[in-house]
């Protein structure tokens, strides 16, 4: 089982910062292919909340079951996607994650039991909780996790997914990324709670924890204890992560509604700067961490050529995959 | 010659008989455990078997569905129960959105081994959400297997084959026929999923019927014997695979095709068949293709005002007549 102190060593902080620098180096990627034309349709980036994918993968068994949403490359990254991969399905490359036919909106890692993303409100906290009674039903001491945004919080899957997860006790752990913004509306403003997630818990006798999601620390320990509580048979945690998105919701949001202030503020709080903070006051010299950027840079400009070489998928991959059999044959 | 089984028994026969050779096989749903159903298909299951492969839920249809879709991803092959067909349109975003589009989106990385269950179908006075044919709902999304027995013996071996299936299927378990009787079937029966079966030979006129309506089709084939006339009654069992290629061939020797479908007409899976064998059958026709169909009104409550509605023996006979005289 994975071993978590609430101070981790040096070497595990410097590759925490390396995979959250793959992560925004990849989104600035699928940012900069979008506007060369390169990427069709939309993308939800999550630069900015990288810290709640890694931090939580890092106290995770690899054999967890992970469940995003479609804002959901730093999870499918965090569970071990490659940038080229993850980029060139948003290309549309055959070699892309899901051959080109999911998108940027369901990335999915199946060999690393990252079950998917998922684009309608909250539907995959439901199945988060079914992979989580057959963890038990199999008798495995896997936990699911579903993250989603605060506006999941309003939806009907969320409720009945806390209520069925609480009576049956299931070992699943509900995050949320509170961004302050369900797409271009303040969560607050249409939300009973000041806490949407964590304010919900108790009326299902669930434990709660809001938590700084954007200190990378801070999260991995809260999914550590409450991925220790779920195998140990005591049922789900919710856990509210406050963090922020750089962009707008999506592609064509620039964000305009939020107060310039409190942008700024949250940039100020961008998680790669709060762990770069941390790495210095534990004695990693600066050039150190610069480094750790450079490379990630570089490994997505590999990436982003290698996506661009790929070719397009085969026409006749439309029609594979409907059925188990491989096939799409509906009628003798 | 053993017992004769009812369809409502065969439901949970069915079931038990899978539970039993596999593990991986568990129930969910309102009802479904002590208290056995509240139509009683899920009979002996709690018993045999226990809480730990039949579960109760809470009213949540997005939580029952939800889960069982998240368990098949994981390894189990759950048999969700939904109460009432109507009740689909509560968790219709997993039906729909989410179930059948997983492997396909994910590039073939995910499969969703489950059977969803519902009571489908009217006449028995349940009033416009609860009596509804809604399997030309599922019928509009690709991706989702869908069987609609229509007698004991296939609800067996067409549920073993749902749950045996590592593709989702939807099984519809028509209301009405709950309390009929017939033949138990073979042991550990097994159907394919797809293949009609020939309920009634006949060389003038083909009448493609599912669950419900195959013995509607069938009493309006003995009401046409009197006048001479000698149907030929296709129980297409499944909706998909649909076996196109068995009406065709009946077509092929009747050249004529009447379709009875409870669904209502607008947008009935009966219009697919028809277009099919428009497209593919049309020099076999000797006159039009009719269809018996649901009227497009929501299920009224009285009796008679429901009968005035859903398909019947006499409207059938109607359409043949008028098919037989188009000629």
């Amino acid at each position: 089982m994975t071993v978590v102190t609430e101070e981790p060593r040096v070497e595990e902080l410097l590759e925490l910062y390396e995979k959250m620098a793959l992560i925004r180096a990849t989104e600035k990627a699928a940012f900069d292919q979008f506007m060369a034309g390169l990427v069709k349709g939309t993308t939800h980036l999550a630069s900015g909340q990288e810290a709640v994918a890694v931090g939580a993968s890092a106290a995770l068994e690899p054999d967890d079951y992970v469940f995003a949403t479609y804002r959901g490359h730093h999870h499918a990254i965090a569970r071990g996607a490659s940038p080229e991969a993850c980029l060139a399905e948003l290309m549309s490359r055959a070699t892309g994650l899901c051959g080109a036919k999911g998108g940027s909106m369901h990335l999915t890692v199946a060999d690393h039991n990252m079950l998917g993303s998922y684009a309608i409100v909250g539907a995959h906290l439901p199945i988060a909780c079914g992979a989580a009674w057959s963890a038990r039903l199999r008798g495995t001491s896997q936990v699911a996790v579903a993250f989603f945004g605060d506006g999941a919080t309003n939806i009907g899957a969320f409720h009945e997914a806390l209520n069925l997860a609480a009576v049956w006790r299931l070992p699943v752990l509900f995050v949320c990324e509170n961004n302050l913004y369900m797409e271009y509306t303040s969560i607050k403003t249409v939300t009973a709670v000041a806490q949407p997630a964590a304010g919900r818990a108790p009326a299902y006798q669930l434990p709660a924890e809001v938590i700084d999601g954007n200190d990378v620390v801070a999260v991995r320990q809260a999914v550590a204890s409450a991925a220790a509580r779920a195998r140990a048979g005591d049922g789900p945690t919710v856990i509210e992560a406050l963090t922020y998105r750089h962009h707008g919701h999506s592609r064509t949001d620039p964000g305009k509604y939020r107060p310039q202030e409190e942008v700024d503020a949250w940039l100020k709080r961008d998680p790669l700067l709060v762990l770069a903070e941390r790495l210095r006051d534990r004695g990693v010299d600066q050039p150190a961490i610069d480094a750790l950027d450079t490379r990630a840079r570089e490994q997505v400009a590999a990436a982003v050529e290698a996506a661009r070489a790929a070719p397009p998928p085969p026409e006749d991959s439309a029609f594979t995959d409907v059925w188990a059999d491989g096939g799409a044959q509906w009628r003798t | 010659m053993a017992d004769l089984i009812t369809y409502r028994e065969a439901v949970a026969s069915g079931i038990a008989q899978e539970m039993r050779r596999d593990e991986r096989v568990v129930c969910l749903g309102e009802d479904i455990g002590a208290a056995e159903g509240v139509f009683k298909t899920t009979t002996g299951l709690f018993a045999e078997f226990g809480p730990e492969r039949v579960w109760d839920t809470p009213i949540s249809e997005q939580a029952i569905v939800g889960a069982a879709m998240g368990a098949a991803m994981t390894g189990l092959r759950p048999v969700a129960e939904i109460m009432f067909s109507d009740f689909l349109a509560c968790c219709w975003d997993y039906v729909a959105n989410e179930i059948p589009k997983m492997r396909y989106m994910t590039g073939g990385q995910v499969t969703v081994p489950l059977v969803v269950r519902t009571a489908n179908g009217g006449g028995l006075g349940f009033g416009a959400q609860h009596s509804q044919a809604v399997e030309n709902w599922a019928f509009a999304v690709p991706g989702l297997k869908i069987a609609a027995p229509s007698t004991p013996a296939d609800m067996v071996g067409l549920m073993a084959a749902a749950i045996r299936s590592d593709d989702p299927v939807l099984m519809f378990e028509h209301k009405a026929l709950l309390a009929t009787k017939g033949e138990p079937p073979p042991a550990d029966h097994v159907l394919p999923l797809g293949a009609a079966e020939v309920r009634r030979p006949g060389g003038d006129v083909t009448l493609v019927a599912l669950a419900s309506t195959v013995p509607t089709a069938l009493a309006a084939a003995e009401e046409l014997a009197a006048d001479g006339v000698d149907a030929e009654v296709l129980d297409l069992r499944c909706l998909i695979p649909l076996d196109a290629r068995a009406v065709l061939g009946s077509v092929a020797r009747t050249s004529r095709l009447v379709i009875v479908e409870e669904n209502p007409y607008q947008g009935g899976w009966g219009a697919t068949v028809a277009s099919i064998v428009a497209e593919e059958g049309f020099y076999d026709l000797d006159a039009p293709i009719r269809r018996v169909a649901g009227a497009c009104v929501p299920l009224p409550f009285a009796a008679n005002l429901e009968q005035a509605v859903v398909p019947t023996a006499a409207r059938v006979a109607d359409a043949v007549r008028q098919t037989l005289d188009a000629a």
